[in-house]
């Protein structure tokens, strides 16, 4: 900011000098009447030159005894091409340019936000395709673990099943062998009776020499295997 | 006559285009700096970009700036809406870098350092915004000098002072840009100046020539700033009183 304001003073001191040389002849209506003497010291300093080259170009140059950018005369000609030449301007950039810019800006941006969407799109896409791949998967490891413990279950079902029966057939074929042994066993205490009583017969016929009556014989044995 | 600073701001008369209304027309040095501004700026901005590539080349970018620039400072200023004078501010804004920077070249006119020229400038901003306000919001763009939350005795007061700071806008406007423009061109042309009158000494003037040499370097690139940073200054001044034509209650 230090520099506008700078550079502002150094312009007054030189407009000044400028308008001072102005209102020295007595024609035109000067816009700064008595602003002149208050910069006379920073003017002194460095204005003889340009006033001293100024007012020999003065006559040459002919009517303009002004500062250049202050001559009034000038002024209907330069609002003139002004105008011309805003207005064309104007009318170029409203027509021609800004609507081309536009495009390449708009559409780079169109472009961006389209191709963001897109990548969007995409992701979400994916996203879901992994998320039922995902899905299938555990399904599937359900699946295989209920047909596994199926498959257990059955073979465990099957074999209880067999063990059941071999042992039912071997309790049937104990069972049997056991009867079949008690006969025996029954038969041959029977048969034990009869031999004892040969025995005892025999045994008795030898001692004293002289048969005993069968029916003592039996009663003698089965008293003794009775006791 | 080399030296004379302000010989660079006189206006040349080429031929004359005739009277009207007892003023003369001719056409001037101003007359050709202008028509050169304006195909300069339309032909760059226009054959810049009539590729549309999606990736700008070097000049497109460099177009592609100018409008980002100019659409994000008036969008900041004047909201979206402002937009519908974009094409207005962008060709005040290519218009007066324009010219800043044409009076960056030798023997070429600064156009914007006439007076009439700014004060033109400033006028057809304020045409539009008091021609756009009174279109807009009809006697309602009045209100722009009544600040809301005022009280009722002050009013007058603080709508005499409202009044006065919009009509100076203009004079503001104009002057702060013609000032800036006239003493860069002058404070450059006198040390310019320096250097030759020192250089004509002898050995111990080219020594001494030295320094005002540097100090031409320096203020010229001053210049170049200050010829970007001026046409900024006007764009944005115009965004804020576009603002108040589009929002004319504070």
């Amino acid at each position: 900011m230090t520099l506008f304001l700078d550079s502002g003073s150094q312009m007054t001191w030189l407009v000044t000098s400028a308008s001072a040389q102005e209102a020295a002849p007595p024609a035109p209506a000067a816009p700064q009447p008595n602003s002149a003497p208050p910069p006379a010291p920073a003017a002194d300093a460095h204005a003889p030159s340009p006033d001293a080259t100024h007012s020999a170009v003065g006559a040459p140059e002919g009517h303009k005894g002004a500062f250049p950018p202050f001559d009034v005369h000038t002024f209907p000609s330069q609002i003139f091409w002004f105008v011309i030449c805003f207005g064309v301007l104007y009318l170029l950039m409203k027509r021609l340019v800004v609507p081309q810019i536009a495009e390449i800006v708009e559409g780079r941006a169109a472009k961006i936000a389209g191709d963001i969407a897109e990548a969007q799109r995409l992701r979400l896409q994916s996203d879901t395709a992994l998320s039922t791949y995902e899905k299938a998967l555990a399904d599937a490891r359900a699946s295989s673990q209920k047909i596994a413990q199926a498959a257990t279950d059955k073979a465990k079902a099957e074999a209880d099943a067999r063990r059941h029966a071999i042992e039912a057939e071997l309790t049937a074929k104990l069972a049997d062998a056991e009867g079949r042994i008690g006969d025996i066993k029954t038969k041959a205490l029977a048969d034990v009776g009869a031999i004892a009583e040969d025995a005892a017969g025999a045994v008795v016929h030898a001692l004293i020499g002289q048969q005993p009556s069968p029916e003592e014989v039996s009663a003698a044995v089965s008293t003794v295997r009775g006791s | 006559m080399a030296n004379d600073p302000i010989h660079q701001f006189q206006i040349h008369e080429y031929f004359p285009l005739g009277q009207f209304g007892g003023m003369e027309f001719h056409f001037t040095n101003s007359a050709l700096t202008m028509i050169a501004n304006v195909a300069v700026v339309t032909g760059f901005l226009y054959f810049a970009t009539t590729k549309k590539s999606l990736v700008p080349g070097r000049v497109q970018s460099v177009a592609e700036m100018a409008y980002e620039f100019v659409a994000s400072t008036l969008k900041s200023s004047a909201g979206t809406e402002g937009m519908r004078f974009f094409p207005f501010v962008f060709s005040l804004f290519m218009f007066i870098l324009t010219a800043n920077l044409f009076g960056m070249f030798p023997y070429f006119l600064t156009a914007t350092s006439q007076i009439i020229i700014t004060f033109a400038l400033a006028m057809t901003v304020m045409l539009v915004v008091v021609g756009y306000g009174f279109y807009r919001h009809g006697m309602h763009f009045l209100g722009l000098f009544v600040p809301s939350g005022v009280p009722g005795a002050v009013i007058p007061l603080v709508s005499a002072i409202e009044v006065i700071s919009f009509l100076s806008r203009p004079i503001s406007l104009s002057v702060r840009l013609f000032a800036n423009m006239l003493a860069g061109h002058i404070t450059l042309k006198v040390f310019a100046g320096f250097v030759v009158t020192l250089a004509g000494l002898g050995v111990a003037g080219i020594g001494g020539a030295i320094v005002p040499l540097l100090m031409t370097v320096a203020l010229t690139a001053l210049e170049f700033l200050v010829a970007f940073l001026q046409a900024y200054v006007f764009t944005i001044l115009t965004c804020m009183y576009l603002n108040d034509a589009l929002h004319p209650g504070h």
